[in-house]
């Protein structure tokens, strides 16, 4: 990394905090979206958990759907299939991280179960997004991640156990702290590589 | 595939673009003298819309990897790349530049359908059309657009990239660069009234799997900007028709394709793409995420693999260069294996983030020769040899051959050998 880049940083956050006192520039250019018209689009879920709505599901239930809406394209057993990669797999996986072919499943590479269930509601199923209820997402997560010993069976995912659970890889990912990483120079990046 | 085939295809959609114009457009005197003219109708729709000569074939390759058309035996690739041996100068045309969907359709969405939501940690969240945005201030700027696994020694499309016939289309096809039109990110942000509290951007697409990508929202007030114009015309559908999000010298999943919507948030999303496909991983099973800014690289395009010496004499060598961190200030060119290097002289226009175009007189004597170029960029950065970048990974050059993962932001020198009998090879390994 670069001093010059550092500086310039500081210079652009300066400018971001001029910025933030100021008004519209530019006159009836852009409406002001209703609460209801961003609802409908804000879908993205936080790894903490922020946007997860109201709702929850069991492995059980996520079988039956899984069944009739995935397997087609993810296999019987989610080992993968023609159209859609393998997502069954926790802990084995984890392992093969150190090998030439590693595994990078759902359950064995994955750090937050939230992306899980933020991927499928926003891309699942393939060519129908967006059709499946919350319901079926946290069952459909519950499903996944049971079949890959990282939850019991009978344990019920809703908006606040989903973020509580621990993925395998969870900690396999550098820079740790979220802090460092969009400073290239705290990760110690040399010649566009990052150790 | 058949270029002649490809050629008619696209011609009979213009003819029925035009009939649909024609429908509409009723100040347009073209109806009118078609239908008192049918012969010259025909003529004149063969040059409404330019085509290529029938003798320039020039196409990508590769496959746009959507599993529901891959054809049995059909080789897994990320996507299609640029023929960047076949261009001129420091731009793609659009319909050459490389394209990426992850296994989906590129989209090809109604413009006036189309909106831009940009909310979260605003005073002000705010909707736009996208000719709301083009009434705005806007920016026009060359800049590269660069998949992080181009040039990866491995990862799907592989063998193809480490063969000794690899083409610099095989080896760093992945990486096009655009005369992009549009407005500054930080314009949109200041009229939305960004919060103190907001550290990073969610920007989201309009595309099936909606494609979700978390960025510090430093960039976004730096030179991110949101395009609708790329090369002249509007941006092309597999490019993000009609909004792409433009992330200068950054990997290029950050650059939003179809491009609905930005969050203003508090901490990274940790979406799919970005904590399970795109991180890059360590011998010791770690994996590197959120990298961001690519380094300097360069490839020779002519001389190099698939070319065939016409025999001994002059031959101007020539080929991109590029960095995210800035402008190309230095490139440099070795016909002897790396022993001795000599300036190239770069080619206007030098921008920011851009592909810059170098070239250097030589002249082959027929005996085998390696040729390499280097990149220095304006913050001093040489671009690596594979040695070098193997230190960097704590790994043997060797490691390089065997992983099967994409080895992430890879921009070693590139090596093009040529042999006494004038075919030229690639010498990565």
């Amino acid at each position: 990394m670069r001093f010059s880049r550092f500086l310039c940083c500081g210079i652009v956050l300066m400018a971001a905090s001029a910025a933030l006192a100021q008004a519209p520039s530019y006159s009836n250019v852009g409406k002001t979206p209703t609460k209801e018209e961003i609802a409908a689009w804000d879908i993205s879920v936080g790894p903490d958990g922020k946007g997860l709505p109201v709702g929850q599901g069991t492995a059980k239930e996520g079988g039956a759907i899984f069944a009739e809406k995935c397997a087609v394209c993810h296999g019987p057993e989610g080992m993968g299939a023609k159209i859609g990669p393998r997502i069954i797999g926790g802990i084995a996986d984890t392992e093969t991280l150190t090998t030439l072919k590693p595994v990078r499943s759902v359950g064995g590479y994955w750090p937050y179960a939230t992306s899980v269930w933020d991927y499928i509601r926003r891309a699942m199923p393939r060519n129908q997004s967006g059709t499946l209820t919350p319901n079926e997402v946290y069952s459909l997560t519950a499903f996944i991640l049971s079949k890959s010993k990282i939850i019991p069976e009978d344990q019920v995912l809703n908006e606040k156990t989903l973020p509580k659970v621990q993925m395998p890889n969870r900690n396999g990912f550098v820079p740790a702290r979220y802090e460092d990483i969009p400073d290239e120079h705290k990760r110690g990046c040399k010649q566009g590589i990052c150790p | 595939m058949n270029p002649k085939k490809t050629d008619r295809r696209r011609f009979l959609k213009n003819g029925a673009a035009l009939a649909g114009l024609a429908v509409g457009a009723s100040a347009s005197a073209l109806p009118a003298a078609a239908a008192a003219e049918p012969a010259m109708e025909k003529v004149d729709e063969l040059h409404l819309y330019g085509e290529r000569s029938h003798f320039v074939t020039t196409v990508r390759n590769g496959s746009i990897n959507n599993p529901e058309r891959r054809v049995k035996d059909e080789q897994v690739a990320f996507g299609l790349r640029t023929p960047i041996q076949d261009l001129e100068g420091m731009i793609t045309p659009a319909s050459l530049h490389f394209t990426i969907s992850h296994g989906f359709e590129p989209r090809d969405i109604d413009p006036q359908e189309h909106r831009l939501l940009i909310h979260g940690m605003v005073d002000r969240p705010l909707i736009f059309s996208v000719d709301e945005l083009k009434r705005l201030p806007f920016v026009t700027r060359f800049h590269f657009v660069e998949c992080h696994g181009n040039s990866s020694p491995r990862g799907p499309g592989g063998d193809a990239r480490v063969s000794v016939n690899a083409t610099p289309q095989e080896t760093h096809g992945f990486t096009a660069c655009s005369q992009w039109t549009g407005v500054p990110l930080s314009l949109l942000l200041k009229e939305a009234g960004v919060q103190k509290s907001a550290t990073w951007i969610i920007a989201e697409g309009a595309d099936e799997p909606k494609h979700s990508k978390s960025i510090p929202v430093g960039k976004a007030w730096d030179d991110a900007l949101v395009a609708y114009g790329q090369n002249g015309e509007p941006v092309r559908p597999e490019q993000g028709f009609p909004l792409r999000l433009i992330v200068p010298g950054w990997q290029g999943i950050n650059n939003v394709k179809w491009l609905r919507r930005i969050a203003l948030v508090d901490e990274p999303y940790m979406a799919m793409m970005e904590t399970s496909r795109y991180p890059s991983m360590r011998l010791d099973g770690k994996s590197r995420w959120f990298e961001f800014e690519l380094g300097p690289k360069s490839v020779i395009t002519r001389p190099a693999g698939g070319y065939h010496m016409p025999g001994p004499g002059f031959h101007e060598i020539t080929g991109l260069a590029w960095s995210g961190a800035g402008t190309v200030k230095r490139v440099e060119v070795s016909t002897d294996g790396g022993r001795t290097w000599k300036d190239a002289q770069l080619h206007d226009p030098i921008a920011r983030k851009a592909h810059t175009r170098f070239s250097i007189p030589w002249t082959w004597d027929g005996n085998e020769a390696t040729l390499q170029s280097r990149c220095t960029d304006d913050t001093g950065t040489v671009q690596p040899t594979i040695v070098e970048v193997a230190k960097l990974w704590n790994a043997d050059v060797d490691f390089f051959k065997k992983t099967e993962q994409v080895v992430g932001d890879f921009n070693a020198i590139q090596p093009w050998k040529i042999n006494k009998d004038g075919s030229v090879q690639n010498a990565l390994f």
